[in-house]
């Protein structure tokens, strides 16, 4: 019961915030109600049952992405001049809403042959890693093609910000 | 009782609202930005999904998404900075450099 309310609450603030950057003027308000999005998303991933994911989200997109945004909103210095929307606001939102109700309807008439009962929420944190490193049907080639692939977007960051 | 439906429909009411921002935003971080609400979305369903159909599967794919976020947030403010370097503007309407 508490978890449902939870979930109610963080959806709805999550929503919310999401519409707040989408439709605020000010890019650096924005930016924060972008980082206010992702607190409540790490709240949802708490209702899920996924605690090692809620950790992952509050320390890489509260932590590090939203201070990347906040610093390149400082380095462009366009404050100011805000984000104003452009012409096309309008078939932008009916594009939007045409997925949503797509999305919607797809969702409520899919079988998603849900296991029943569901399985106690425990700690994920060692059954994601047994999950991860299984020699068997393991991901450790993807892993370390991710660790590659953040090496180069770092030093890709870099070579592109850095002054010539 | 909340079911998976009721994540999945969140996740589409903010993948909805970052597709919106992508479509109207003229300032190239408020785009950047809407790419990451999109991007949360889509982890939302797959941590949903690895909840209710009982596979970590899921949450193995949210981490390495938000592993490409993390990098792809790098290069794209990187990119965004550079531009603003040499055209001093952010407005993906003005840099039209490569446009026919």
């Amino acid at each position: 019961m508490g978890m449902e309310i939870a979930f109610w609450i963080l959806a709805a603030l999550g929503v919310g915030s999401a519409l707040a950057v989408v439709l605020n003027r000010d890019i650096f308000r924005a930016a924060l109600f972008l980082v206010f999005c992702f607190f409540t998303i790490a709240g949802i991933y708490i209702t899920i049952g996924a605690d090692f994911l809620a950790g992952v989200q509050v320390l890489i997109y509260v932590g590090a992405i939203s201070i990347l945004i906040i610093f390149a909103i400082m380095l462009t210095r366009q404050t100011q001049r805000g984000s104003p929307s452009n012409r096309l606001p309008l078939p932008a939102l009916v594009i939007g809403l045409a997925f949503l109700g797509a999305m919607v309807f797809i969702v409520l008439t899919t079988n998603w042959h849900v296991v029943t009962p569901l399985p106690e929420a425990g700690p994920t944190t060692g059954a994601i890693a047994l999950e991860l490193f299984d020699p068997e049907s393991g991901f450790v080639l993807p892993f370390e093609i991710a660790s590659v692939l953040l090496l180069a977007a770092a030093i890709g960051a870099i070579v592109l910000a850095r002054e010539k | 009782m909340i079911g998976l439906e009721h994540f999945l429909i969140l996740s589409a009411i903010l993948f909805s609202i970052g597709i919106y921002g992508v479509l109207v935003k003229r300032n190239a971080i408020a785009i950047l930005m809407s790419i990451e609400i999109m991007l949360n979305a889509v982890n939302i369903a797959m941590v949903a999904f690895s909840r209710y159909l009982a596979l970590l599967t899921g949450q193995v794919f949210a981490i390495f998404i938000i592993t490409v976020a993390a990098a792809e947030a790098a290069v794209g403010l990187a990119i965004v900075v550079a531009i603003y370097r040499s055209r001093r503007t952010v407005d993906v309407g003005e840099v039209d450099l490569m446009k026919w």
